[in-house]
């Protein structure tokens, strides 16, 4: 065992960083030189996004730059990986910059915490994030706004680094509202679409009520234990937090404000759907596989913080279970392939949640680096779905929706590797062995099931019967999904499905690369329970137990609060039976309802969008409007706050306020004017007053 | 750099110069023609502020609070001196003008066409009475550059304003003169007061400093200060006449109003009301009182600012709602709080400057300010689109910028004492997207359907010069903003404990410590200016 010396820490945000300085300017020269352009043609009918070609170099560079950035930053991952598992590391490596903040009342440094799961997220962040930025390549090649597209994307990379590379809160929530900012900014890419405008911004304020709560937890991580940094904050807690006291319990549930907003858990979900305005690729790394985990990733870096709030813990996992069944239920009746996965990959957020709530950290982390695998796959997928579509409208110019399901139909006969990826994706998902989501979904519920925290028992127990059920109905719209897009016959036009074709290589190798993973990167965590099962490969799968080992440096501290207070976990199920029969149940039962699933909705007369009317049923009808929940906060958040401000402005600023500023100066006016009576220019007026005063003031003395 | 300031003597004249290039230059101005006004004025302001940067050195973090101290007897009979001095706090507040001013200048050659002149002599009047209200270590010197601050401003939205200039001049004038009045007879008493208690009669801040007052005499006083400082931050609800002078203002009048003059106000609050009447200043109704205000400023203010149809409007409604932030740090009597209001005036002077040029720069374009006849701008601007994206999200305390330190530290320091006031000024975070991500979308996002913005031209090289350092600086102070924080932290530190501790001899001994070593520097001129 060596020590671990961090090798050029700083560089691994810092190359992101630069690839966006780079690219940035580059956005500006296209940016002014399109601008020239359009000024030039302004009235002759040019104005229209993506009519003005940007010249050879301004594709080459980005290419290069962006992608290139994040490879070099994934190898420098690499690279401390290895360092990082050779050492056997055991207190997390410090790397201090400078002093960030420093007032005299608090001292923040600008400093960087390398750890086993800072280490995890770096390589999931690095790694998907250059799978998807190649797969980018292909995606926006013809887009005018391309070096814009990767400064920003390679910018969310560095502010995704900081956030889980960050040593203190402060410094994780830099990260926290950066990724917020360039979600905003991706969301919002096509800005000249309002509704893409409009959903950026909505993104960014939803998460600012999410932001809210983490700013007051780290207000409250100050006064109450004098520190902000990891090191501080997780040394002091378990000394100056009582266990279940209501400290504890405040910080933790206005950490999971924070969380709620970032990962699009309920009631703060709202903004995640609609954030699927921007570029699918954004979607699949900024809206799955990485900045939406933020949330998994704060509840475990203060596990220690959540283990000694059991009425916190409790409510995360509350919170999860209710949105993984919730956000499902609504996938069911999604037309729109991303809208259907941004709804999955809510509820798979809950799923962590759950995980997390409960204790289970590492299966909350499991399921967090798996579902990167399959979700970005699946994002992915449906990009080159749509890509394809796009181009097969576009050719005939018809003017169908091509991400509408009800427009596919029959695609895996066009593009055969996005149909095998993606159904591997699929398989994942829904939770059957031997793909990666089985094994991390699987410790998920279990650990719901088998959670007992202080008195809690009940209520994961309850939870883990919702699992069960928005498991089966994950199976049920990732089939829907699949049989929809790819299976039966085409439904896109005869014209049309010649121009559908299979994307370029650079698009189909980062599908195929994340589906090895998603096939076998459930085998990173054979859990114990299992390896010596059918499910375990009888003790021969090669890592078993590995992300639970890798990780106890960071989560022991937690664990060891919660096993001297809580108790452990218990062996059997609420139900009975222990983990190796629940794992073939829920795999058994994900396969039935795949194979019933494909029967029904292959069997379904599926017509073209446009020849559809809305769904029928109050079920299907509730399901298909997103249980009107937007149409609630609409009414009961956003236009009172809008009635508000415009009382506040009309009557209570201009008319209250105003109003009695103009009264005192009317009243002068008025003395005034009472004043200007007297001045009537005529000598024998003032001669008449002058008298009469006189008079007055002689009489007065007289008298 | 430190031995080059020393080898020029630096220190002997640099805050003289400071206050006083600014008139010869306007002296200058006036006697160039009409076309090469502006050139003069704005060199003469750049070159004051290239001045003024060697303060930044000059100032030693580790010395006696007050720095660069001189004093000369004025008018000996009242004991008036023209006393001269900086603390850290004053040192950011001079830099902040310094750079304010040559950028307002150069941000004027196009909008500024009539009387030139004396536009721009004015400017400069107005650089010497803000530099000077900064610098001042006698009251009465205060006085008089505080007063003189509103003659240049009056004229300056009154002459050059809009259609409603006058009505919003008089309106800036009555309301700051009325604040200011009042203060008037609040230093008169507290001069004699001081003068009973059988000294020599003085303004010296540090001679009135500690004048033993009853606390029913502190409440008053507090009052008639803070009303003047309240009316020129504003703190809701004193703060009507600043969205009528904004909008009426030319753009460098808004530039300087905003980024400079109301700092004035906030610098009162942290100069005099708090040393002078602690016991007033933390006494519990004051503070529940002004934190309230506080509060209520940032929530209120971001909710008018919301609805605001004028781009100018919103803006200005946003300063008042970032003063609210300043107000509640300042109130809660903590170093962060103190600190983080600093910060936010510093921030706020950068990225509403910033944002009050802009929409000058879009004016002068498209000659309307309404945000719903803009759309799309970021296509056939880029650049501008760029700088307004980024002093926006400054503006609303995106970490990465000085906004964020600011609004951080202002409610970390407020959370200390008072929690519960801190947690709904947190929700000032929320409702800044709300008023300021919904402009920046009307004016630069959805679609460029209009024939005259789609004639819209990018930022001029003029205009990028006076963005750049702007944009460079909010970023810089957000990633490092310990050099300005650990150079005001000395002073801070000695109002939060002079006050914390109602005034009590031994935090004032380590007051005056500073203040007994400038003294003894500048006692020396006095005693020649009294033998005759």
């Amino acid at each position: 065992m060596t020590e671990f010396h961090p090798l050029l820490p700083g560089l691994i945000p810092l190359l992101p960083l630069l690839g966006f300085l780079g690219n940035g300017m580059l956005a500006l020269v296209a940016g002014v030189r399109g601008a020239a352009e359009l000024r030039a043609g302004a009235g002759a009918g040019k104005e229209k996004l993506g009519e003005l070609a940007p010249p050879p170099w301004m594709r080459g560079l980005p290419s290069w730059i962006g992608p290139g950035a994040i490879g070099a930053a994934f190898l420098l991952t690499l690279m401390n990986f290895v360092g990082m598992a050779r050492s056997g590391l055991e207190a997390p490596a410090i790397v201090r910059y400078w002093d960030w903040i420093s007032t005299g009342g608090i001292r923040i440094e600008a400093a960087l915490q390398l750890d086993q799961l800072s280490m995890i997220m770096m390589l999931v962040i690095t790694g998907v994030g250059l799978l998807i930025h190649v797969f980018s390549v292909g995606y926006m090649r013809e887009d005018p706004g391309y070096a814009r597209y990767f400064a920003y994307l390679n910018l969310f990379v560095f502010f995704m680094l900081v956030l889980v590379m960050g040593a203190s809160f402060p410094l994780m929530f830099v990260g926290w509202e950066g990724v917020g900012l360039c979600s905003y900014l991706l969301i919002g890419f096509w800005f000249e679409d309002r509704e893409k405008a409009d959903a950026g911004k909505k993104a960014f304020i939803v998460n600012r009520i999410g932001d809210f709560g983490f700013l007051v937890a780290i207000f409250l991580l100050f006064t109450s234990l004098g520190a902000v940094d990891y090191a501080g904050v997780f040394g002091a807690a378990p000394e100056l937090l009582a266990y279940g006291g209501s400290t504890a319990t405040a910080i933790t549930l206005f950490l999971l404000i924070g969380a709620a907003g970032k990962s699009a858990q309920i009631p703060l979900y709202v903004w995640l759907p609609d954030a699927m305005a921007g570029p699918t690729p954004v979607s699949a790394l900024i809206h799955a596989a990485t900045m939406v985990t933020a949330g998994v990733y704060l509840v475990v870096r203060a596990s220690v913080l959540f283990a000694l709030a059991p009425a916190g813990s409790a409510t995360v996992a509350a919170i999860g279970a209710a949105t993984a069944l919730f956000a499902a239920t609504i996938a069911l009746q999604q037309y729109d392939i991303k809208k259907v996965l941004a709804y999955s990959t809510v509820s798979q957020l809950g799923f962590m949640f759950m995980g997390v709530g409960a204790g289970a950290y590492v299966a909350g982390v499991f399921h967090l680096v798996t579902h990167a695998f399959f979700k970005g796959l699946l994002f992915l997928g449906a990009g080159a779905v749509i890509h394809s579509m796009h181009h097969a409208l576009h050719a005939t110019h018809k003017d169908w929706d091509a991400q509408d399901m009800r427009n596919m139909g029959g695609l895996r006969h066009k593009m055969p590797v996005t149909w095998v990826t993606m159904g591997i994706a699929t398989l994942a998902i829904a939770g059957i062995w031997p793909f990666a989501g089985f094994f991390s979904k699987d410790e998920i519920v279990w650990y719901a099931g088998a959670a007992r925290t202080g008195g809690y028992g009940a209520l994961f127990t309850a939870l883990w019967g919702v699992a069960l059920v928005a498991a089966v109905l994950t199976a049920i719209y990732m089939t829907r999904l699949m049989v929809m897009t790819f299976y039966g016959s085409n439904r896109t036009g005869e014209r049309e499905a010649e121009h559908l074709h299979e994307a370029p290589l650079v698009m189909t190798i980062p599908l195929s690369i994340l589906a090895v993973l998603s096939l076998f990167g459930g085998w990173l965590n054979v859990p114990a329970s299992l390896q010596e099962s059918v499910f375990g490969g009888f003790g021969l799968l090669p890592m078993s137990d590995w992300l639970e080992r890798w990780l106890e440096p960071v989560t022991e501290l937690a664990q060891e609060i919660h096993l001297s207070h809580a108790g452990g976990y218990a062996t059997a199920s609420p139900l009975g039976g222990g983990a190796v029969l629940w794992a073939g149940i829920a795999t058994g039962v994900a396969l039935v309802t795949v194979g019933l699933t494909f029967r029904s909705v292959s069997k379904r007369g599926i017509r073209p969008a446009s020849e559809s009317g809305a769904p029928v049923g109050v079920v299907r009808g509730l399901l298909y409007h997103k249980w009107y929940v937007d149409e609630l906060y609409d009414r009961v958040f956003v236009r009172p706050l809008l009635g508000a401000s415009r009382i506040a402005w009309r009557w209570v600023d201009q008319i209250l306020i105003d109003g009695s500023v103009n009264a005192v100066g009317s009243v002068f006016k008025a003395l005034g004017w009472f004043g200007s009576l007297f001045q009537t220019g005529q000598v024998t007026t003032y001669a008449f007053v002058l008298t009469l005063g006189a008079l007055a003031v002689l009489g007065a003395l007289l008298l | 750099m430190t031995a080059l300031l020393d080898a020029v003597g630096y220190d002997a004249w640099a805050l003289h110069a400071l206050v006083w290039v600014p008139v010869l230059g306007a002296i200058a101005v006036v006697l160039s023609s009409e076309e090469r006004s502006k050139n003069v004025a704005f060199w003469c302001s750049a070159g004051v502020f290239v001045l003024s940067l060697g303060l930044w050195w000059a100032f030693d973090s580790a010395g006696p609070l007050f720095q660069l101290a001189t004093r000369t007897v004025w008018i000996a009979p009242w004991g008036v001196s023209y006393a001269l001095g900086i603390d850290g706090i004053s040192l950011m507040m001079v830099l902040l003008t310094t750079l304010t001013l040559p950028l307002a200048i150069l941000g004027s050659f196009q909008y500024i066409r009539e009387r030139r002149r004396a536009f721009y002599a004015l400017m400069l009047l107005l650089e010497t009475a803000i530099v000077g209200v900064f610098v001042a270590m006698d009251l009465f010197l205060f006085y008089v550059f505080f007063e003189l601050t509103l003659i240049p401003m009056y004229f300056i939205v009154g002459v050059w304003g809009g259609e409603r200039r006058i009505y919003a001049a008089v309106k800036f004038f009555l309301f700051t003169a009325l604040g200011s009045l009042l203060m008037l007879v609040g230093i008169l008493y507290l001069y004699f007061r001081a003068r009973a208690g059988g000294g020599a009669p003085s303004f010296y801040i540090l001679d009135l400093l500690g004048t033993p007052l009853t606390i029913a005499e502190q409440l008053w006083l507090f009052a008639a200060f803070a009303l003047a400082f309240a009316i020129k931050v504003p703190i809701f609800p004193l703060h009507t006449w600043l969205p009528d002078a904004h909008v009426e203002a030319p753009t460098p009048g808004s530039v300087v109003l905003a980024a400079v003059l109301l700092k004035m106000g906030t610098y009162g609050f942290l100069r005099f009301v708090l040393p002078f009447f602690p016991e007033a200043a933390s006494h519990p109704t004051v503070v529940a009182w002004m934190l309230a205000l506080g509060v209520i400023g940032i929530v209120y203010a971001a909710w008018v600012a919301a609805v605001q149809p004028d781009a100018k409007k919103l803006v200005a409604y946003s300063s008042v709602a970032h003063m609210g932030f300043v107000v509640i740090g300042t109130f809660a009597l903590t170093v962060n709080g103190l600190q983080g209001g600093l910060m936010v005036m510093l921030s706020h002077g950068l990225s509403t400057g910033a944002l009050f040029l802009l929409i000058g720069m879009l004016y002068e374009r498209r000659h309307t300010r309404l945000i719903s006849d803009f759309g799309g701008l970021a296509r056939v601007a880029p650049l501008l689109a760029t700088a307004f994206v980024v002093a926006a999200l400054t503006s609303i305390g995106v970490p990465g910028t000085s906004g964020f330190i600011g609004e951080f530290l202002s409610i970390l320091g407020t959370f200390e004492r008072y929690p519960v006031t801190a947690v709904v000024a947190t929700s000032g975070v929320i409702f800044a997207a709300y008023y300021m991500l919904p402009m920046v979308q009307r004016i630069f996002f959805n679609r460029l359907d209009r024939a005259e913005n789609q004639r819209v031209n990018d930022l001029s090289g003029r205009e990028a010069v006076i963005l750049a350092p702007l944009v460079a600086l909010m970023i810089i102070l957000g990633a490092y903003p310990t050099p300005v924080l650990s150079r005001m932290e000395p002073a801070v530190r000695a109002i939060v404990e002079y006050v914390g501790s109602d005034g009590e001899a031994g935090a004032l001994a380590e007051l005056a410590r500073g203040g007994a070593e400038v003294r003894a520097a500048a006692i020396a001129p006095i005693a020649r200016a009294r033998t005759p």
